[in-house]
C-alpha cells in the first residue's frame, strides 16, 4: 500500500510539474540587447507578481526581426523602428517599450564630463575622418577656453551591428549631409575611419584606455562608468547634456500619433537630446496563438503599469502616458486571433 | 588423440579438411558474433558521417552564399568595400586580414616554438623540463577570450607606447618606410592581433615538436656527439631531418588554428573594413571577426550572404592550407634516405 501511495504522489509531483513548466514558459521573445536589461527586470518582478514566465533571447535586433518573420518567437525586438509599409507587407505591428539615449563620450585629460561641446556636423566629420586633431579649428571655436590637445583624434566605434550604431548613424546622417552621401545609416555601416568594438563594453572599454579618443555608447554605459560625455547642439540650438530628461523632451516631440516608426534623433524640443531613440516590439496582427499573445500582451501592459520605477532605476526612460495610450489603442485595432477577434490582455 | 580415432572417422576428417581446401576461399563470408558486426557497422557509420558531415557543411554554406556568388561571382574575392548601407561586398579586407595575421603569427611563432622545444629536449636541466613542458600545454588551455582581453587591454598599450609610437615619430615623413608604420596610435591592428595569435599557437607547435624531438633515437644523435658535433649541429643535421614530418604537421596544425581563431583576433584587429594601407598597424579584419561581429545583426539577402561566402572562402584557404601540408609531407617523405 505504502509504495502505491508513493507512486501516486510522484507521479501526481511531476504532472503538476511539468504543468507549471507549460505555465512557466509562456512567453517567448528575441532580439535587441539595449532593452535586455529592462525586460529582464520587468520579467522577473512579472513572474513575481503573477507566476508567469518570459524567455527573452537577447540575440540582437537584426536577428530579432529574423525570429518573429520565422515565428519562433510570440515577439521580436529592435531598436531600428521597421517602416510602416515592410510592417504591412509583413503583417506585424511595432510598439515602443521604453526610451534610450546615446551618448558620444571622449577620453581627454584634464577635460570633464559636459565640458565639451559638439555639433552634429563637428561630429559627423570626425567619424568621417575629416576633422582628425583635437585643436582642429572647428572644435576649437566650439570650445573656447577649453584645453584641447594637439593630438590626434582616436575614433572608436561598434564593430558588431547594432541598434546603437544605427541611433548614432541615423543622427549623423541628418546632421551631417556628407555622412549621408558617402556613409548612410544603418545597423552596420562602411566606416571611414577608426577602430571597431565589440559592443557597448568594447567601446567604453576602448575609450577608458585609449588617450585622445572619442566613442559613442548608451547612455546606461556612459553612467555606470562614469564617463567623460559631451554636450551636444539639439535642433534648436542649444547644447544640451545627456539625461533622462533631455530623452524625455526628444521623445515628446515626436508625432507618435501618426505612427510608431519614430527615430528620435535630431527632434525639435528646447532640451530634446538630438541622439535619442525608442526600442520597439514587433508582433504579428493575425495571431494563430491568440493564448501567447494575451501573455505577451499583459506582460507589456503589466510593464506599461508598474514598470517605470524599475526603468528609471536601470537609466531608461519610460513612455510619456500618451504613448502608452497609444499602444494599447494600435493593440486593440491590430492584434487578432485568426477568426478576427480582437486579443483580451486586459 | 588422433592415434585413438577410429579410422573411418580419420578418413572421413580428412577428406573433410580437403573439401575445405578444394572451396578455399570460402564463398559466403563466416559469420561473426553480432558485436563484431555491431562494432564495424558503428565504426564504419562514425567515418561516414565524418564525411557526411563535411559534405553537409560545404552544401549549405554553398546554398546560404548563393546569392552573393551569383551576384559577384569571383570578382568577390578582390573587391575591398564592404557596405552594409549601399549593399555592396566585397571580402578582400577579410581575406588579406586573415592570411597576413596567420602569416605573422607563425613568423613568430615558428622560431620561438623551435626555440623551445630545442631547450626543452636538449638543454635544460632535468628538474626543470617538466614544469616548463607542463606550463607549455597549460598555455594552450587557456581560453582565447582571455587572450584576447589581455591583449586589448594590457598588451596593445605597451605595443603602442613602446614600439609604434616611436617607430612613427622616427619615420615621421620618410616617404614608403613612413606608410608603413602609419596608422592610429592604438596598438590596435594586423600586427598586435598577429603577435596575440602567435603567443595562442606556440603551445601547439612548441609540444608536437618537443614530442617529434624526442622520439629521435639516441643512439644517432649520440653518434653525432661523438663524431665532435656541437648541439646546434645535432638539431639542425641530426634530429631536425630525422623529425619535419613532424615538425612540419606540428606547424600546420598551429596554422590551422590561427586561420580559425576569432574571439582573440576581433579584440585586437580593430575591426576596420578598409584597405587603405599596407601598415602593420592599420586596423583590419579578419574572416571570423567579420562573421562573428556581423552576423547576428545581418539582414536576410545579401549582406548574410556575403557573410556566408566569407566562410565559405575560409573553408577553402583551410582546405588548401591542409592540402598544401599533405603535399609537403609526401615530398619530403620521398626525399627521405636521399639527403641525410
Amino acid at each position: 500500500m505504502k509504495p502505491t501511495l508513493l507512486r501516486s504522489l510522484f507521479v501526481a509531483a511531476v504532472l503538476g510539474a511539468s504543468a507549471a513548466a507549460a505555465f512557466a514558459q509562456d512567453m517567448t521573445g528575441a532580439g535587441a540587447t539595449f532593452p535586455a536589461p529592462i525586460y529582464a527586470k520587468w520579467a522577473d518582478a512579472y513572474n513575481k507578481a503573477t507566476g508567469a514566465r518570459l524567455n527573452y533571447q537577447s540575440v540582437g535586433s537584426g536577428a530579432g526581426i529574423q525570429q518573429i518573420r520565422a515565428k519562433t518567437v510570440d515577439f521580436g525586438a529592435s531598436d531600428m523602428p521597421l517602416s510602416d509599409d515592410v510592417l504591412a507587407k509583413d503583417g506585424l505591428i511595432q510598439f515602443p517599450t521604453v526610451i534610450g539615449g546615446v551618448v558620444p563620450v571622449v577620453n581627454i585629460k584634464g577635460v570633464a564630463p559636459g565640458q565639451i561641446k559638439l555639433t552634429g556636423q563637428v561630429l559627423g566629420d570626425i567619424y568621417l575622418g575629416k576633422i582628425t586633431q583635437w585643436n582642429d579649428p572647428a572644435l576649437t571655436a566650439l570650445n573656447p577656453g577649453v584645453p584641447l590637445p594637439d593630438a590626434a583624434i582616436a575614433v572608436v566605434r561598434r564593430a558588431d551591428g547594432s541598434g546603437t550604431s544605427f541611433i548614432f548613424t541615423n543622427y549623423l546622417s541628418k546632421a551631417n549631409a556628407d555622412w549621408k552621401a558617402k556613409v548612410g545609416e544603418g545597423t552596420a555601416v562602411n566606416w571611414p575611419t577608426g577602430a571597431g568594438g565589440k559592443g557597448n563594453e568594447g567601446v567604453s572599454g576602448f575609450v577608458q584606455r585609449l588617450p585622445n579618443s572619442i566613442g559613442y555608447v548608451e547612455y546606461a554605459y556612459a553612467k555606470q562608468n562614469k564617463m567623460t560625455y559631451t554636450l551636444l547642439k539639439n535642433k534648436d540650438g542649444n547644447f544640451v547634456p545627456p539625461d533622462a530628461d533631455n530623452f524625455k523632451a526628444a521623445a515628446a516631440g515626436a508625432g507618435w500619433a501618426k505612427t510608431f516608426f519614430q527615430v528620435l534623433t535630431d527632434q525639435p524640443g528646447k532640451d530634446a537630446w538630438p541622439i535619442s531613440g525608442a526600442t520597439f516590439i514587433l508582433m504579428y496582427k493575425a495571431q494563430d496563438k491568440p493564448a501567447n499573445a494575451a501573455n505577451s500582451l499583459k506582460f507589456f501592459e503589466w510593464a506599461y503599469i508598474n514598470g517605470d520605477k524599475m526603468a528609471d532605476d536601470l537609466e531608461y526612460v519610460p513612455l510619456p502616458p500618451a504613448v502608452k495610450e497609444l499602444a494599447r489603442k494600435s493593440w486593440a485595432a491590430n492584434i487578432k486571433d485568426t477568426s478576427g477577434k480582437a486579443i483580451a490582455w486586459k | 588423440m588422433s592415434a585413438t580415432l577410429p579410422a573411418s572417422s580419420y578418413i572421413g576428417a580428412q577428406e573433410k579438411i580437403r573439401a575445405d581446401m578444394k572451396n578455399r576461399p570460402p564463398a559466403a563470408r563466416r559469420s561473426s558474433p553480432w558485436a563484431d558486426v555491431l562494432f564495424s557497422a558503428l565504426a564504419h557509420g562514425a567515418a561516414w558521417l565524418t564525411l557526411a558531415l563535411l559534405a553537409g557543411i560545404i552544401v549549405s554554406l554553398l546554398i546560404g552564399a548563393a546569392p552573393a556568388i551569383k551576384e559577384y561571382g569571383l570578382s568577390f574575392l578582390w573587391t575591398s568595400e564592404w557596405d552594409p548601407v549601399q549593399n555592396r561586398y566585397g571580402g578582400l579586407v577579410m581575406i588579406y586580414g586573415t592570411l597576413m595575421t596567420s602569416f605573422i603569427s607563425l613568423l613568430i611563432a615558428v622560431p620561438v616554438s623551435f626555440g623551445i622545444a630545442l631547450f626543452l629536449t636538449e638543454l635544460s636541466p632535468l628538474w626543470l623540463k617538466r614544469p616548463l613542458g607542463t606550463a607549455i600545454e597549460l598555455l594552450a588551455a587557456v581560453p582565447s577570450i582571455v587572450y584576447g582581453m589581455w591583449g586589448l587591454l594590457v598588451f596593445s598599450p605597451i605595443l603602442s607606447q613602446y614600439v609604434q609610437q616611436p617607430l612613427q615619430s622616427a619615420f615621421k615623413g620618410v616617404p614608403y618606410l613612413g606608410k608603413l608604420f602609419s596608422g592610429p596610435p592604438v596598438g590596435i591592428g594586423l600586427l598586435s592581433a598577429g603577435i596575440i595569435l602567435a603567443i595562442m599557437v606556440i603551445p601547439f607547435i612548441a609540444s608536437v615538436m618537443r614530442d617529434v624531438f624526442e622520439v629521435t633515437p639516441p643512439m644517432l644523435k649520440e653518434s653525432a656527439y661523438a663524431l665532435g658535433s656541437t648541439t646546434w649541429e645535432v638539431v639542425w643535421k641530426v634530429v631536425l631531418p630525422y623529425t619535419r614530418t613532424g615538425v612540419v604537421g606540428g606547424i600546420m596544425l598551429g596554422l590551422g588554428r590561427a586561420l580559425g581563431e576569432t574571439m582573440a583576433v576581433t579584440f585586437v584587429i580593430g575591426n576596420f573594413n578598409q584597405l587603405n594601407s599596407l601598415s602593420l598597424f592599420e586596423a583590419a579584419n579578419s574572416i571570423t571577426s567579420a562573421l562573428a561581429n556581423e552576423f547576428g545583426e545581418a539582414a536576410p539577402g545579401l549582406h548574410q550572404a556575403s557573410l556566408i561566402y566569407l566562410g565559405l572562402v575560409l573553408f577553402f584557404i583551410t582546405f588548401v592550407v591542409l592540402a598544401i601540408s599533405k603535399l609537403l609531407l609526401e615530398q619530403l617523405k620521398k626525399r627521405e634516405g636521399t639527403v641525410s
